[in-house]
């Protein structure tokens, strides 16, 4: 039985707020279908689109299909799967879709309705907790990122630079940032100890959490900023591939 | 510059009350504090409050203004729409007293129920030692005022009523500052887990938004326990080498 208090009566978004509350829950929810629509779309057209030159469209690295013969379809539907899994589990991502499409709440001191509530204690949100296990695989990821990086130096015709360049370097930075800036890492580098005296290598260790904690106060920054410079690799390469944009090239 | 403004503040007791209008005089520098102590000066000396420091450091001046959950002696009324009406209202968290005043003794009975500081024994020459690196972590959670503000936000309790299952926030506070504590060796996970409800927080922040001592609630306390108790009830391969190691 829920404890007798006014708050539990708050019929469903009523509040005394006067502010905007509702703008930023609404304008996250629109980022999110926005990109999932797009992801989903991207994920099923042909590969062809994914490569431009050096350059290879985020959602389709690691290309799977030099390691899988036979294998036609899509890397991106054998890989998005990590990234999203890693998002969706993420404490910041988690923040963001619980207001802005759960609901839940949608703004602070905003009401809720009459409606159950079990939380992060059963299923499906009780999942939550493997987060960690999303950040070994995210790891992996971010090295291939780093891989196409420095390949995306390498033109046919030798090294070089282009816009394409600037626009896979922001993705690999910022998803760098985002994935170095997890709870988690912060919790397994030495957010887990008490004694950092008593503990082996304590010392470094508590070095290593601050300078993680440090980067984990922009988490959200990050996970926004990777999410859109994702987002726009894909949407450059694709263009460039499909001939509607032409790459501008330094050097 | 001294002007007029429409105040509605809750009045009455327990289910019975209502918003009541006061047009009070506002002048330079005012707090909403100074303004219910204007209106219990000029109209209503039966006005119901708590107060106590008007400094912010005793915790005891919460309300909701316009809505939010704030310190009444730290909220400017130059920071509000001295335009529109404004609202002052009893935290909707606890059972209701009257007025401005709520029944606050439920965290009390929380607290009571959180295992003490447990020192592990002293050294071989009778000290205890412990650095400045290590305790920087838990001081953050010592700045709380026992505002409960952050009770009164958090939708688990406010609009769930959970009273029963989960510490809310200012708990899961005081639980990191002794879990994390360099000389502390009582093991508070089970409770934090399975009485304090850690897993009914879904890390959404409200808590933190209305802190007026500005503790990271979310990221340095409750993400932390969090993550503690995932290694020691939803960490498979931990579990595992628990279970190989004898744990
Ligand atoms: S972050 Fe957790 S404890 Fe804080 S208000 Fe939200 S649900 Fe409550
Ligand atoms: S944690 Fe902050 S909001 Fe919560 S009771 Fe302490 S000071 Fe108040
Ligand atoms: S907490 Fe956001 S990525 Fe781990
Ligand atoms: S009167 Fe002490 S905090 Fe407001």
């Amino acid at each position: 039985m829920a404890y007798p208090v006014p708050g539990t009566r708050e019929p469903f978004l009523a509040t005394r707020r006067q502010d905007a509350w509702w703008v930023v829950p609404l304008a996250m929810a629109t980022t999110f279908i926005v990109f999932i629509a797009y992801a989903s779309w991207a994920a099923f057209q042909p590969v062809e689109y994914s490569k431009f030159g050096p350059y290879i469209s985020p959602f389709f690295s690691p290309d799977l299909t030099r390691f899988i013969p036979g294998f036609t379809w899509s890397p991106a539907l054998l890989i998005l799967w990590v990234p999203a899994g890693f998002r969706l589990t993420c404490y910041y991502g988690r923040k963001a879709y619980y207001r802005s499409v759960a609901l839940s709440p949608s703004a602070c001191a905003v009401g809720k309705g009459d409606r159950d509530y079990k939380g992060e204690r059963a299923l499906p949100w009780v999942l939550n907790n493997l987060h960690r296990y999303f950040l070994y695989l995210v790891t992996v990821l971010v090295i291939f990122h780093w891989i196409h990086f420095f390949d995306a130096f390498r033109f046919n015709d030798g090294w070089g630079m282009g816009l394409g360049n600037i626009v896979v370097a922001a993705d690999t930075i910022f998803l760098t940032l985002y994935v170095f800036s997890c709870h988690s890492l912060r919790h397994l580098v030495g957010g887990k100890i008490d004694c950092y005296s008593c503990a082996a290598a304590g010392v470094t260790r508590h070095k290593i959490w601050t300078g993680v904690s440090s980067l984990n106060n922009l988490h959200n920054v990050y996970f926004w900023c990777s999410l859109f410079t994702v987002g726009f690799a894909d949407v450059y390469v694709r263009l460039c591939a499909m001939g509607v944009w032409s790459d501008v090239r330094f050097f | 510059m001294s002007r007029i403004v429409n105040m509605k503040v809750f009045r009455g007791e327990k289910d019975s009350g209502q918003l009541h209008d006061y047009n009070v005089q506002i002048d330079d520098g005012m707090v909403v504090l100074d303004v219910i102590h204007r209106i219990q000066a000029t109209d209503a000396p039966d006005l119901a409050c708590r107060w106590n420091c008007k400094a912010g450091k005793c915790g005891s001046c919460s309300a909701e203004v316009n809505g939010k959950p704030s310190l009444m002696c730290m909220t400017r009324m130059d920071t509000l729409n001295n335009d529109k009406p404004i609202t002052v209202e009893p935290l909707k968290t606890f059972p209701h007293v009257r007025d401005l005043v709520t029944d606050v003794s439920w965290n009390f009975s929380v607290n009571k129920k959180i295992k003490p500081f447990k020192p592990r024994p002293k050294d071989a020459d009778g000290k205890q030692r412990m650095y400045q690196y290590e305790v920087d972590r838990v001081q953050e959670f010592r700045k709380c005022i026992e505002c409960y503000l952050c009770q009164d936000v958090c939708h688990v309790l406010r609009n769930h009523g959970k009273h029963e299952e989960f510490a809310g926030p200012r708990f899961m506070v005081r639980l990191a500052s002794l879990e994390m504590h360099p000389l502390d060796v009582e093991d508070r996970i089970p409770f934090i887990k399975e009485i304090g409800g850690v897993g009914f927080c879904n890390i959404t922040k409200c808590c933190t938004e209305v802190c007026p001592e500005h503790i990271h609630i979310t990221d340095n306390a409750i993400i932390p326990l969090k993550e503690r108790v995932a290694d020691r009830y939803y960490d498979p391969i931990q579990m595992l080498f628990r279970v190989l190691g004898g744990k």
